[in-house]
C-alpha cells in the first residue's frame, strides 16, 4: 500500500500570547510544530504500515525551515519526505495551496492520501477537500476511525450529532481528526537518521507540471484585506444587583460571545 | 569553550521535554507517594531507544552522543528524580562499563539487550562496611574451575529487584589489596543471588534501592569484566562517568524546582500584588538562576571532556559537587518561596527538595568529590 | 470572467434527515440584508429528497427564490452528489455570493465546490459586510482566535464563504412573504467519487472529559452541598457543557476527582468557564485561567476569582442561576426551527 500524508508546519497557537498592553500578537519564541490533525493523519498511516506494511511519503509545502517538520515525520517512521518550496508558491490561499500540492501528488504513486482536517493557524479545513477535487478523488473529511480492507477502507466520519460509517474504494483522500489516534513520539534512532542519513527531496515550481498563474499569491482568488487583533483583554467587569439583573448580565455576555 | 547545540541536539531536547511532560510528570507524585517503580515509563523509554542512547548501533544502541544521553537524564529530573536515576544507573553504571571494558562476547550477550532496553541494568559496589571507602570490600569471589563463587552482600543498590543484569564488585585476592578486586557481570536469575531488604527512603522513592545477597553464587569465568584485579579501576572509572549522570540529575531537579517557583511567584498574591513584585523574591530568583547556570556549565564541561576522550575525573567531581549542592540550595529556596504550600504535597517542590538531598550522597558524597578534586591539585 | 455577470446571493440550505438546520435560516437572514444592500435577490438551494415541503419556510425566512433540487442520490448528505448539485445551482443562478454554514457538512461541501468552480472560499466567517465597491468583506478569526482577518475575493466570482453557526441572526418569520419556488431538474452523474454510507449513528457516548468540553460550569465550596450542584448540571445541559469543580468541592465529596480543575486536578481551556461559588485559590486559577471567557458568580465581593474573571457577578449562585437557566431556555426554544 502506498500512502501520501500531507502535513503543515504551524506555530503552536497554544503558545501564542497577546501583549496585554498593546493587544498585539507575541510571536517570538513560539515553537513550530506539525499541525495536530496532520500528525494524527501521519500516525494513522504509520499504524497501517505497522500492521499491513506500507510505504509512506510525507509532503509539505512551506518555507525551507519546514524541513524540520519533515525530519520529525521521518523520525516517526515515514519512508520518504518531500518539501515543496519555491518563491512562486508563497502567499497562497487554500485554492492555490491545494493546486500546488495536487500537482506534486500527481507525480507520486498512491492508494491513499491523508491530510489533517484543518490547520490550527488557519482553521479553514479547505485544503484537503480541494486537493481531492483537483485529483478527482473521493474524499471523506472529519475521519475519526479508519479500517483498511483489501481494496477499500471503512471509515468513521464525524458529524456534530453522530457519525457515518462509510465504505470508500482506493484511491481516495481522507482528512483526519486529532482524536483519530494519539501520535507516537519520534524514535531516537529515527531522529538521529533524520539528521545524519535522510536526504530531503526539495521540489520547486520547475519540478511540478502546473500553471504559474495558479500558484502563490497570484493564483489566489482570496486576499487578506486587513488583519487586526481583538484588542487587549479588558479588565473584568464586576456587577451587583438583584438576582434577575445579574442573570441578565450573564445571558447578555453569553449572547455577545455567540455562546447562545 | 562553547557548548553549542546542533539541530539534532535541539530536536532531541524537544523530544525529551515532551516525553517528560506527557509521560513522566503526570505520575511523578504518585510513584513518590506509593514508592512505586515506574516500570511503564522504563518500557516506553525502551521502545523509543532511550535506554541506550550513547552506544553504537552494532551493540543495540541508538548511536547518539553522550551529551544527548546526559541531556535526557537532566530533562527527566526536571519532573522526576526517580525516573532520572533509573536511567542513569542503568546506562552509566551498568551498560557503560560493559561497553568500555567488556569482551566482544560480553557486549553481544549483555550490552545489546541493555542498550535496546530489553534488559535493565544495575551496579553493586557499596557494602555495609565499604561505602565511601570502597576498598574495604567484604564480598568475595573464589575461583573454582570455570566458575567464581560469590559470597557476601551489597547495599543501597539502585534498580535492584527490577534489573536483569548487575555489575558486581568483589574481592578475588585479599592479599593484593585494591588490585585484588574484580568486577563480574551477574544475571538476576543466577542461583544463589537474591534481593534482600528494600530501603524506605526520604527521596527518589519510586526508585528501587535494595540489598543484594550472594550465597555460593556461581558465576562463569567468562562473566568477569576486564580481567582479574581490574575491578577497583573499573569501579572508579565507572563512578567518574556516573557522577556526570548524577550531576545532570541534580541540575534537572534544580531546574524543575526553579521552573515551579517562577510560575508560583507570578501567580501568588500577597498584600495585593504578586510576590514576584517583591525585591526579596526577585533577588532569590536571580541567585537561583545564576547558580543553576553555573552548575550547567560545569556539567556540560565535564560532558565535553568525556566526549573528547580527555581526562574528566576532576571535572566530573566538580560538576557533581556543585550541581548537587545547588540542587539542595535551590529546592530549599523553592520550598521557602512557596511558603506553607511548599511544605505540602499539593506542590511538587517538597518532593524535589527530598530528591535533591540524595545527589549530595550517592555515587560519592560531596566529601568524596572534594577529595577527588583536591587530590590532583595537591599531589 | 466578467464579474458583472454574477448577481445575487445563493444560500446552501442544510438539511439533515429532512430537517432544515437553524444555521441556514441565519444565513438567509444575513443574505437578505446583503441582498437588500446590493439590490439583488436571495436564492436558497434546497438539496435532498422529499424536501420541497420546506420551500415555503425558506421564503418566510427571507428567500426570494427557492431552487428545489431532488434526486435519489441526494437523500443523505454525501460530498460528490451534493457538489454536483451545488455547482449546477451556481451555474444556473450565477450568484455573486454563495453562503454555507460552517458545519461539518458545509465545511466538507464548500471547499469541494470552490475547487470545482476554481473560485475563492473563506472559512468560518463571523462577520460579513459589503464594501463601497460591492465586494463581500469576509471577516474571520485566525491564529487560534488571536487575530481577525478580513478577506476579499476581488477578481473571482462567486465570492464564497462558510459562516459560523450562531453568529448571524435570522429574520423574524414572515408568514405573508412570497417567493418563487422552482423545481430544478438536477442531474446527478454517478462516478468514481461516490462513496457508500453504510450506517449513521447518533452520538450516544457522552463526551465526559472536562478537558474536551467547550463549556464548563464549575462549582466550589460556596455551592454548599452535593444537592446544590443540581442547578449547575441544569445550566451545563442548556449550554451543552459539563460540570467541573474546585478542589474544595471534590474534597467535600460533592464531585468525582476526574472533574477537578486546578493544579492537582486538570488544566482546562474551554470557551466558557462559569465559576460558581469558587473563591479563586491560586491552585484553582492555575487550571482555568486560559479559558476564553470566564464568568464568576460569588457572594463575596472580595473573592480572588474576580481578578481573573471577564465578568464578575456578586450574588448568590442559588438565586442567580435559576434565572439564567430560564433565560437560556427561552432563547434555545426560539432557535428550534418551526415547520
Amino acid at each position: 500500500m502506498k500512502i501520501v500524508v500531507c502535513i503543515k508546519q504551524v506555530p503552536d497557537t497554544n503558545e501564542v500570547r497577546l501583549d496585554p498592553k498593546t493587544g498585539t500578537l507575541i510571536r517570538d519564541g513560539v515553537p513550530s510544530i506539525i499541525n495536530p490533525d496532520d500528525k494524527a493523519g501521519l500516525e494513522a498511516a504509520l499504524r497501517l504500515k505497522d500492521e499491513y506494511g506500507a510505504h509512506i511519503t510525507v509532503v509539505t509545502m512551506g518555507p525551507p525551515q519546514a524541513k524540520i517538520a519533515l525530519q520529525e515525520a521521518y523520525a516517526m517512521g515515514a519512508d520518504r519526505v518531500i518539501l515543496l518550496t519555491d518563491r512562486a508558491f508563497a502567499g497562497a490561499d487554500t485554492l492555490a495551496t491545494s493546486t500546488t500540492i495536487a500537482a506534486a501528488l500527481k507525480k507520486i504513486d498512491f492508494d491513499l492520501v491523508i491530510t489533517g482536517r484543518q490547520a490550527i493557524d488557519g482553521d479553514t479545513a479547505q485544503v484537503g477537500p480541494q486537493i481531492a477535487e483537483h485529483l478527482d478523488l473521493p474524499q471523506i473529511s472529519y475521519v475519526s476511525a479508519f479500517e483498511h480492507h483489501e481494496n477499500h477502507a471503512i471509515v468513521k466520519r464525524s458529524f456534530e450529532d453522530g457519525f457515518q460509517k462509510i465504505k470508500v474504494l482506493y484511491p481516495c483522500l481522507i482528512t483526519a481528526l486529532s482524536e483519530l489516534n494519539e501520535a507516537r513520539y519520534m524514535s531516537i534512532k529515527g531522529l538521529l537518521d533524520a539528521h545524519r542519513v535522510l536526504e530531503i527531496e526539495t521540489w520547486g515550481f520547475a519540478d511540478i507540471d502546473t500553471d504559474i498563474a495558479r500558484m502563490g499569491l497570484k493564483g489566489s482568488p482570496t486576499k487578506v484585506k486587513k488583519s487586526f487583533t481583538k484588542g487587549a483583554k479588558q479588565a473584568g467587569k464586576i456587577v451587583e444587583g438583584t438576582p434577575k439583573e445579574l442573570a441578565i448580565a450573564i445571558v447578555d455576555k453569553l449572547h455577545e460571545k455567540f455562546i447562545i | 569553550m562553547t557548548f553549542e547545540m546542533t539541530n539534532e541536539d535541539l530536536m532531541m531536547r524537544e523530544l525529551f521535554r515532551k516525553f517528560t511532560l506527557n509521560e513522566v510528570e503526570p505520575i511523578a507524585a504518585e510513584i513518590d507517594d506509593l514508592e512505586r517503580f515506574p516500570e511503564e515509563t522504563v518500557k516506553k523509554m525502551a521502545n523509543l531507544g532511550m535506554m541506550g542512547i550513547p552506544f553504537p548501533r552494532e551493540y543495540g544502541g541508538a548511536g547518539g552522543t553522550y551529551w544527548q544521553y546526559i541531556n535526557l537524564v537532566e530533562e527527566l529530573a526536571v519532573a522526576c528524580g526517580t525516573t532520572s536515576v533509573v536511567l542513569s544507573a542503568h546506562t552509566s553504571l551498568c551498560a557503560a562499563p560493559i561497553y568500555e571494558f567488556g569482551t566482544e562476547e560480553q557486549k553481544q550477550k549483555y550490552l545489546v539487550p541493555l542498550a535496546k532496553g530489553e534488559k535493565l541494568g544495575a551496579f553493586g559496589l557499596t557494602e555495609p562496611n565499604a561505602g565511601t571507602d570502597a576498598s574495604g570490600q567484604q564480598t568475595t569471589a573464589v575461583k573454582d574451575g570455570d566458575h567464581y563463587i560469590l559470597n557476601g552482600s551489597k547495599i543501597f543498590i539502585t534498580n535492584a529487584g527490577y534489573a536483569d543484569t548487575y555489575i558486581v564488585i568483589a574481592m578475588t585476592d585479599r592479599s593484593a589489596g585494591l588490585r585484588g578486586i574484580s568486577a563480574f557481570i551477574v544475571e538476576a536469575t543466577t542461583p544463589g543471588f537474591s534481593i534482600g531488604k528494600k530501603e524506605a527512603k526520604m527521596g527518589i522513592r519510586g526508585s528501587s534501592t535494595c540489598e543484594l545477597i550472594f550465597e555460593d553464587c556461581k558465576i562463569p569465568v567468562e562473566n568477569m569484566l576486564g580481567g582479574e584485579g581490574k575491578g577497583f579501576k573499573i569501579a572508579m572509572m565507572t563512578l567518574d562517568g556516573g557522577r556526570i549522570g548524577i550531576a545532570a540529575q541534580a541540575l534537572g531537579i534544580a531546574q524543575g524546582a526553579y521552573n515551579e517557583t517562577v510560575k508560583y511567584v507570578k501567580e501568588r498574591k500577597q498584600f495585593g500584588k504578586p510576590i514576584s513584585a517583591f525585591q526579596n523574591t526577585q533577588f532569590q530568583i536571580a541567585d537561583m538562576k545564576t547558580k543553576i547556570e553555573a552548575a550547567r556549565l560545569l556539567v556540560y564541561n565535564a560532558v565535553d571532556k568525556k566526549s573528547k576522550k580527555l581526562p574528566y575525573a576532576q571535572e566530573a567531581a566538580m560538576a557533581k559537587l556543585y550541581a548537587s549542592e545547588v540542587a539542595m540550595e535551590v529546592t530549599t529556596k523553592a520550598v521557602q518561596l512557596h511558603g506553607g504550600y511548599g511544605y505540602t504535597r499539593e506542590y511538587p517542590v517538597e518532593r524535589m527538595m527530598r530528591d535533591a538531598k540524595i545527589t549530595e550522597i550517592y555515587e560519592g558524597t560531596s566529601e568524596v568529590q572534594r577529595m577527588v578534586i583536591s587530590s590532583s591539585e595537591l599531589k | 470572467m466578467n464579474i458583472n455577470d454574477y448577481k445575487g446571493v445563493l444560500v446552501y440550505v442544510e438539511q439533515r434527515f429532512g430537517e432544515v438546520q437553524n444555521v441556514s435560516l441565519e444565513l438567509l437572514g444575513k443574505g437578505r440584508k446583503i441582498a437588500d444592500e446590493l439590490g439583488v435577490h436571495v436564492v436558497a438551494a434546497l438539496i435532498g429528497k422529499d424536501i420541497e415541503k420546506h420551500s415555503k419556510l425558506l421564503v418566510e425566512y427571507g428567500a426570494d427564490k427557492v431552487l428545489v433540487m431532488q434526486d435519489d442520490n441526494l437523500e443523505l448528505y454525501s460530498t460528490e452528489p451534493y457538489t454536483q448539485a451545488m455547482v449546477q445551482a451556481v451555474n444556473s443562478e450565477m450568484p455573486e455570493i454563495v453562503l454555507f454554514g460552517a458545519t461539518s457538512i458545509g465545511r466538507d461541501l464548500a471547499p469541494r465546490v470552490s475547487a470545482r468552480l476554481l473560485t475563492g472560499l473563506t472559512a468560518d466567517c463571523t462577520s460579513l459586510d459589503i464594501s463601497e465597491d460591492r465586494m463581500l468583506l469576509m471577516t474571520r478569526p485566525a491564529f487560534g482566535g488571536n487575530i481577525m482577518a478580513t478577506i476579499v475575493s476581488p477578481d473571482h466570482r462567486p465570492q464564497m464563504s462558510t459562516v459560523r453557526p450562531g453568529v448571524m441572526t435570522k429574520m423574524e418569520r414572515d408568514h405573508n412573504r412570497t417567493g418563487e419556488i422552482v423545481n430544478y431538474p438536477v442531474k446527478i452523474e454517478r462516478n468514481k467519487n461516490f462513496i457508500e454510507v453504510l450506517s449513521f449513528e447518533k452520538e450516544t457516548e457522552e463526551k465526559q472529559d472536562i478537558q474536551e468540553a467547550t463549556v464548563l460550569v464549575s462549582g466550589g465550596r460556596g455551592i454548599g452541598s452535593k444537592d446544590n450542584f443540581g442547578l449547575l448540571y441544569d445550566l451545563a445541559d442548556e449550554l451543552n457543557g459539563l460540570v467541573s469543580a474546585s478542589r474544595a468541592a471534590v474534597d467535600s465529596g460533592w464531585m468525582d476527582h476526574d472533574r477537578q480543575v486546578g493544579q492537582t486536578g486538570k488544566t482546562v481551556r474551554p470557551n466558557l468557564y462559569i465559576a460558581c461559588g469558587i473563591s479563586g485559590a491560586i491552585q484553582h486559577v492555575a487550571g482555568m485561567e486560559e479559558a476564553e471567557l470566564i464568568i464568576a458568580v460569588n457572594k463575596d465581593k472580595g473573592a480572588k476569582i474576580f481578578e481573573v474573571a471577564d465578568l464578575g457577578i456578586v450574588g448568590d449562585v442559588q438565586k442567580v442561576l435559576p434565572f439564567v437557566i430560564e433565560e437560556i431556555k427561552k432563547i434555545n426554544l426560539t432557535k428550534k426551527v418551526e415547520n
